[in-house]
């Protein structure tokens, strides 16, 4: 069993939350980039979430999640004190964060909850970091404070201008790229349709842009085959050739139909859910 | 005196038709006067030539004898002595190619039915509920096991009776490796493996589920955390897809996959939140004890339609004899000699149909099996709305990755000798991680010879 030491919201919407597990052999080796697989009783999905943050010595992994499908849902039903049964990881590889001079770090919607360890990472390997958070309104802003206390400059983004610069992050990046500043590296991390339009606006500049892809997978080590993904005409599994890819190389409309598969059950799912965890 | 009927007590068997919609076991067991009676027909070799068939060396003759003197305990206590898993294998081993191949019975007529009788044994055992395993005294020295599965389980079961303190590693969240995660409910009840389980836990065997070594662990942590030597039992776990195009469309699995689904994490059970596709026509490429799981399960499951698609014929299917004849009674369709060359898509990116093309056999491979050969102009399409590819797996590149100096093949498998030394000092390795899939008794027997290795490297240090 692994504890929940802390849960909290971290927007108005209360929408987004982290928790911190309890989790001593996964906090001994975690990087930047990797993600773990918790399940949270007999009954339970396994479910892959990417590691916001962690603490060797405490032993603990921060995870952040929004609440979508039946699982997260329920699990946004626990709180500290309770014990989800499985947590399993540390799983995929790392972020390659060395050897940069400057970066442009791009995190979508809670997406920005993985994007901020990793653009902590490259700050702390010596790279000038500049960070382009968009959300939808002001209300599910996430990480403010801990995003611009890692990075260089902060670009907050709202699709209906609520708050910071009105628009998507993509129009900010390209803004960026088209003041002259030169990134040797753009990493994205959100939603699948944003990482494919960052892509897309990086792919002119010839700026290699890594993504960080969350499909659906059940063991997360190689085994089901589940999460492949075709990256540059060729099968890769997410889970154990990624999460982090060429994004110019990846087949973004395979993922987009794979990811959306179970959509169905997913809603009958939660239809039965009558709120709240089934066994206390 | 034998009895010297010629064939084999049959094994009561559930109806096909009601079978193919529930996941209850389908070998229902011998009853105590058919155990009786079909180990009568054993000729009790003084030579035992079925003992040569087994790679874990049952005193077969010995345990059959008590069977037929009424000992059913007593033939349990043979078997265990040699053979950790013996529920397991009564009910998955081949025997057609292992002791009962060898049986001088089955020169005119059926061999004795050892599995039938194996299972006998071990299922009075357990509905006996006598548990005389008491752990062995401890001889202070740590070692690690990497995987539950058979290979895993055998080495830590052998290791613990000798003393060591063992530690299993395994990555999922339930022990068990392929006897879990692959074998389905209706050949293997996993009420059964579980017990074996903790039989073993009872010799004082320690298993850490979430675990993956190579990511959680190190073999190089294993050994800083204090284990001596430790036996990679990983398995092949990496499902192989057949490089055509459509392989990425929506319902298309690997084996694995659909496997897993159903059978760790119960999606044939509403109470489970796994969920899994309905499908009318599922074709399953591959003629395996692999595909015959899947295509079964996928029966079981509501489709309408089963069809295996395998390149050769009949005679080369490698699948068990009893899983071929339980997956024909249950309905599945065999379309043999033919290889899917493109699965076609619907328009949204759904499976809609398999493009095949018809095989002939023509000269032998370097596998001694006569070589599929496409006939040019035979292609046609079979409807289908899902296709589960069961053509074989290979070990997972994890260990091998995060581990120096292990030598490995071209193929990702791990280089060991007979009796399981890798290049790597104190490092062992067996079962499908060395050898590729293969049995669950042949990676018993690798855990076995391993755990033996094991105690001369230690006795040596």
């Amino acid at each position: 069993m692994y504890r929940i030491l802390k849960k909290r919201y971290l927007n108005e919407a209360k929408n987004v939350i982290e928790m911190v597990i309890d989790a001593p052999l996964v906090a001994r080796k975690c990087l930047a980039g990797q993600f773990i697989i918790f399940r949270i009783d007999e009954f339970g999905e396994r479910v892959p979430l990417t590691i916001a943050d962690y603490d060797r010595a405490a032993g603990t992994v921060t995870i952040i999640f929004q609440p979508v499908g039946a699982t997260t849902k329920m699990l946004a039903e626990m709180s500290a004190g309770e014990s989800i049964l499985d947590f399993a990881g540390p799983l995929g590889k790392p972020s390659e964060v060395e050897g940069f001079s400057r970066v442009a770090v791009v995190g979508g919607g809670v997406g920005c909850a993985i994007a901020y360890p990793v653009a902590k990472a490259f700050g702390q390997a010596g790279a000038e970091v500049d960070m382009i958070a968009g959300f939808r309104s002001r209300d599910i802003v996430i990480l403010e404070e801990e995003m611009r206390a890692a990075v260089t400059h902060l670009y907050i983004t709202t699709d209906d201008g609520s708050y910071g610069i009105r628009g998507f992050t993509t129009n900010q990046l390209k803004a960026l790229i088209d003041s002259g500043i030169r990134y040797d590296r753009v990493v994205a991390i959100g939603p699948a349709p944003m990482m494919k339009f960052v892509c897309a606006v990086t792919e002119p500049y010839g700026i290699k842009t890594i993504v960080s892809l969350n499909p659906i997978m059940i063991d997360g080590t190689g085994m089901c085959g589940g999460c492949r993904v075709a990256v540059d005409g060729k099968t890769q599994f997410a889970c154990v050739d990624g999460p982090e890819f060429d994004g110019h190389l990846v087949d973004w409309d395979e993922l987009i139909k794979r990811n959306s598969y179970y959509r169905e059950e997913e809603a009958a799912h939660v239809c039965r859910l009558t709120g709240g965890v089934r066994h206390g | 005196m034998a009895d010297m009927r010629p064939t084999k007590i049959p094994m009561p068997e559930t109806d096909p038709i009601r079978r193919a919609g529930n996941f209850e076991e389908v070998a229902l067991g011998y009853s105590e006067a058919d155990a009786a009676a079909e180990a009568a027909r054993c000729l009790d070799c003084k030579n035992a030539p079925c003992m040569r068939g087994c790679p874990v060396g049952v005193h077969i003759p010995d345990f059959i004898r008590e069977i037929r003197n009424g000992n059913p305990e007593a033939a349990y206590e043979i078997i265990h002595s040699t053979n950790l898993l013996p529920a397991v294998c009564g009910r998955v081993c081949p025997q057609e190619n292992q002791c009962e191949g060898k049986c001088v019975r089955g020169i005119k007529g059926e061999p004795v039915g050892i599995g039938a009788l194996e299972r006998f044994a071990a299922d009075r055992h357990r509905e006996s509920r006598q548990s005389r395993t008491v752990p062995s005294q401890k001889n202070g020295h740590k070692v690690a096991v990497v995987g539950s599965g058979p290979s895993g389980l055998t080495c830590a079961g052998s290791l613990a009776r000798m003393g060591y303190d063992v530690t299993v590693y395994e990555a999922f969240h339930k022990a068990g490796g392929v006897l879990v995660y692959g074998i389905p409910e209706f050949r293997l009840p996993k009420q059964i493996v579980e017990e074996e389980i903790e039989g073993l836990k009872a010799l004082g065997v320690s298993i850490v589920t979430d675990a993956i070594i190579g990511r959680t662990l190190s073999v190089d942590d294993l050994f800083s955390d204090g284990a001596e030597a430790v036996f990679i039992g990983s398995g092949a776990g990496l499902p192989q897809f057949m490089g055509i195009p459509g392989e990425n469309l929506l319902g298309v699995f690997s084996a694995n996959e659909y496997l897993t689904r159903i059978n760790l994490m119960k999606a044939y059970l509403p109470e489970y939140d796994t969920p899994i596709k309905k499908a009318k026509h599922i074709a399953v490429v591959g003629g395996g004890n692999v595909a015959m799981d899947a295509a079964r399960c996928a029966k079981r499951m509501g489709a309408d339609e089963v069809t295996i698609i395998y390149r050769r014929g009949m005679e080369e299917l490698p699948a068990r004899r009893e899983e071929v004849h339980h997956a024909m009674a249950e309905g599945i369709r065999f379309r043999l000699l033919c290889n899917p060359t493109k699965i076609l898509d619907d328009g949204n990116g759904q499976v809609s149909a398999v493009e095949c093309i018809e095989m002939e056999l023509g000269e032998p491979d370097a596998s001694g099996r006569r070589r599929p050969v496409p006939k040019q102009g035979s292609e046609f399409t079979l409807d289908a709305d899902a296709v589960i590819i069961a053509i074989g797996t290979i070990p997972n590149p994890l260990i091998k990755s995060t581990t120096s100096g292990l030598e490995t093949t071209p193929k990702g498998c791990i280089v060991a000798d007979e009796a399981g030394r890798t290049s790597r000092p104190g490092v062992f390795a067996g079962g499908d991680a060395v050898t590729g899939a293969a049995t669950v008794i042949l990676a018993m027997e690798a855990g076995k010879k391993a755990a033996a290795a094991i105690d001369e490297y230690l006795r040596g240090n």
